[in-house]
């Protein structure tokens, strides 16, 4: 849609499409996270119970939650858990599905089809669910809630790269690498990791926002980062008991946390659409 | 005689195609419920509490205490220990919960349907939003209702679902009175109502009270819809994907050259295409409300299995935790079971 019926230019629209504002937004709430310190006003986990739930004003620009804190500082520092938990995930998963995908799609035969049974079971199962049940065994917090939602989040990428792995198994560009006499590990990783890497990156900017969303959640449900650090999603849970007399208080987290995954999905989807022009558009 | 002979090898074929496709199938399910059992066992044996010493408490002298352990078996071999749990799940027993006292499988039993209320409640309108939505999209792709779907998928995809619920609440139950609010009916009904089948709805019109009818709707619609968006999101963003690119096959092309309107391509030609695909989808989406209703019914306090479990999880009941997961876990399973019959069905290129 560069010229409309009409003859009006909506060329000047071009430059935002889904992959810019969604790397526009990444860029921003990474920034934010990083910046808390500099930007938020108040410190945020300093009480102040003669000010608690205030309305948004010029001095608190979100209000103040039952315990007198700012929650536009909160909001800010918010970001850190949140960003940190879903790297930790992305950093557990990518390399787990990718190795696992790879030796499925390289090796074939009965190591591809235990590897793919595996995947198929935990893809099968209920993410947080399954994450709830392991993080009450585990006992809540960053890591382990990453442990838990990075245990069900791998079998996305094992079968895209085990299907890519499939492609070029049998490609000129490989055979011609085999011929120079490389073998074993170091094709894997020189030669067949490097073209299967962007595809993987696309897919787990997709992922990026469900993560954020079931980070948020495990949060909401208490088994996620635990009080008083600022956390999204406890911070939308603290917020449900005054829902109906200071609706910022649970309203603000939420919002934040509908942009940071907003932000990830726009990304993603932008990032797809330049990869695979067939798919959408 | 001889195209006699043929028809009966190329049926024979088949059903042979079809029953391997069958057992294998049924391997796969087994396999499958098989791996999500050693889950929830391992996870029972690597809880931090001691089944044994919950029992006898702390006071009890070691020689009760091995007693306890011996009778609960914990003191076979890991392998002996999984048998006796496969045992005990063959007659139902998931053992008590700590937090109701009562028989974990008697809890599920009493909280799934509501669950099932809501999750099915919303899986119809939303599967109808959604198809419809995706079919005006891909109706003219580049036309506002084709943003308008991609915005509101979007939207549906990274909206926190106990968010929406909690700003739902405020707006259409503390603002316009249009929601009875939280939970399934006014505490005046839900005592006076008997209530057999677990489903509200299903009560309250064998109770022949139309108020009760209305008030169990106007607790239902708010906690439906929150979720039937969620569901809608997702169907509307798969199914447009998926019949687009049906649509730019050659088929399509061919059917227009020969003049037939768009909606007929779409529904005549594309529709039968995607049905298979669409199933499967549908499949993923009930999935997910099943998974999605853990944080709805918290929000709603709607008496279900996902505030079953996280009343456990505040609890740290063990039980009903593992119980709760293996129920939610084997319900994904057999539907995407079933997703997949179901697409080897109605689709003969996948069989």
């Amino acid at each position: 849609m560069i010229i409309s019926k009409k003859g009006v230019s909506f060329r000047w629209l071009r430059p935002f499409n889904t992959l810019n504002i969604g790397l526009i937004l990444v860029v921003i709430l990474v920034g934010l996270a990083l910046l808390a310190p500099l930007l938020s006003p108040f410190d945020p986990n300093i009480q102040n119970i003669q000010e608690r739930l205030l309305a948004p004003d010029s001095q608190h620009w979100f209000g103040t939650d039952r315990f007198g804190r700012d929650l536009f500082s909160r909001v800010l520092y918010g970001a850190r858990p949140t960003l940190i938990l879903v790297s930790l995930v992305i950093l557990l998963t990518v390399p787990i599905g990718l190795a696992i995908g790879i030796f499925a799609g390289y090796f074939g035969g009965w190591v591809e089809r235990i590897l793919m049974r595996l995947t198929d079971i935990v893809m099968s199962l209920p993410s947080l669910v399954i994450a709830l049940a392991l993080v009450s065994i585990l006992g809540p917090g960053l890591m382990n809630g990453a442990l838990a939602l990075a245990f069900t989040s791998w079998p996305s990428f094992a079968r895209q790269a085990r299907t890519e792995t499939l492609a070029i198994r049998n490609s000129d560009y490989l055979s011609a690498a085999k011929m120079q006499g490389i073998t074993g590990f170091r094709l894997i990783f020189g030669h067949i990791l490097p073209l299967i890497l962007p595809s993987a990156i696309v897919r787990a900017a997709l992922n990026l926002g469900g993560i954020i969303l079931a980070a948020a959640g495990l949060g909401f449900l208490g088994m996620g980062i635990q009080p008083p650090a600022a956390e999204w999603g406890s911070m939308v849970a603290s917020g449900s008991r005054v829902i109906f007399d200071q609706w910022w208080v649970a309203a603000v987290p939420g919002v934040a946390i509908l942009l940071a995954s907003l932000a990830f999905n726009l990304l993603g989807d932008g990032l797809r659409d330049k990869m695979d022009p067939r798919h959408d558009k | 005689m001889n195209d006699q002979h043929k028809s009966v090898g190329a049926m024979r074929r088949l059903w042979i195609g079809r029953s391997r496709n069958l057992i294998s199938g049924l391997i796969s399910l087994a396999l499958t419920l098989f791996g999500l059992l050693i889950f929830t066992f391992v996870l029972s044996r690597a809880a931090p509490i001691d089944p044994a010493l919950q029992l006898v408490g702390d006071h009890a002298s070691e020689a009760t205490y091995q007693q306890a352990r011996h009778e609960l078996g914990l003191d076979e071999s890991l392998p002996m220990q999984f048998a006796h749990y496969l045992g005990r799940l063959s007659h139902g027993d998931l053992g008590v919960s700590q937090l109701s006292q009562q028989p974990v499988a008697s809890d599920l039993l009493r909280t799934f349907p509501a669950t099932i209320e809501l999750a099915t409640c919303a899986m119809f309108f939303g599967a109808f939003f959604g198809i419809l939505l995706a079919t005006l999209a891909v109706y003219k792709p580049g036309s506002w209702l084709d943003h308008l779907a991609r915005f509101i998928s979007l939207l549906g995809y990274s909206v926190p679902v106990f968010w929406l619920g909690l700003l739902g609440l405020l707006l259409f139950y503390a603002t316009l009175h249009w929601s009875a609010g939280p939970g399934r009916l006014d505490d005046i009904y839900t005592y006076t109502m008997t209530q057999n089948s677990g489903f509200v709805l299903i009560d309250a019109f064998r109770s022949g009270d139309m108020a009760i009818v209305k008030n169990a709707i106007a607790h239902l619609w708010l906690p439906v819809s929150v979720l039937a968006l969620l569901s809608m999101a997702s169907i509307t963003r798969l199914l447009r994907a998926v019949m687009l690119e049906e649509s730019n096959k050659e088929y399509v092309v061919l059917a227009q050259a020969k003049g037939a309107s768009r909606l007929r391509i779409l529904l005549v030609h594309v529709f039968p295409n995607v049905l298979g695909t669409l199933i499967t989808i549908l499949a993923l989406s009930y999935t997910s409300l099943l998974e999605g209703a853990v944080l709805t019914e918290t929000v709603f306090a709607w008496p279900g299995l996902g505030r079953y479990l996280t009343s456990a999880l505040f609890a740290s009941d063990t039980a009903a935790v593992l119980g709760s997961t293996l129920l939610i876990g084997t319900c994904f399973v057999l539907l995407n079971a079933l997703a997949d019959t179901l697409t080897k069905w109605v689709d003969p290129r996948t069989r």
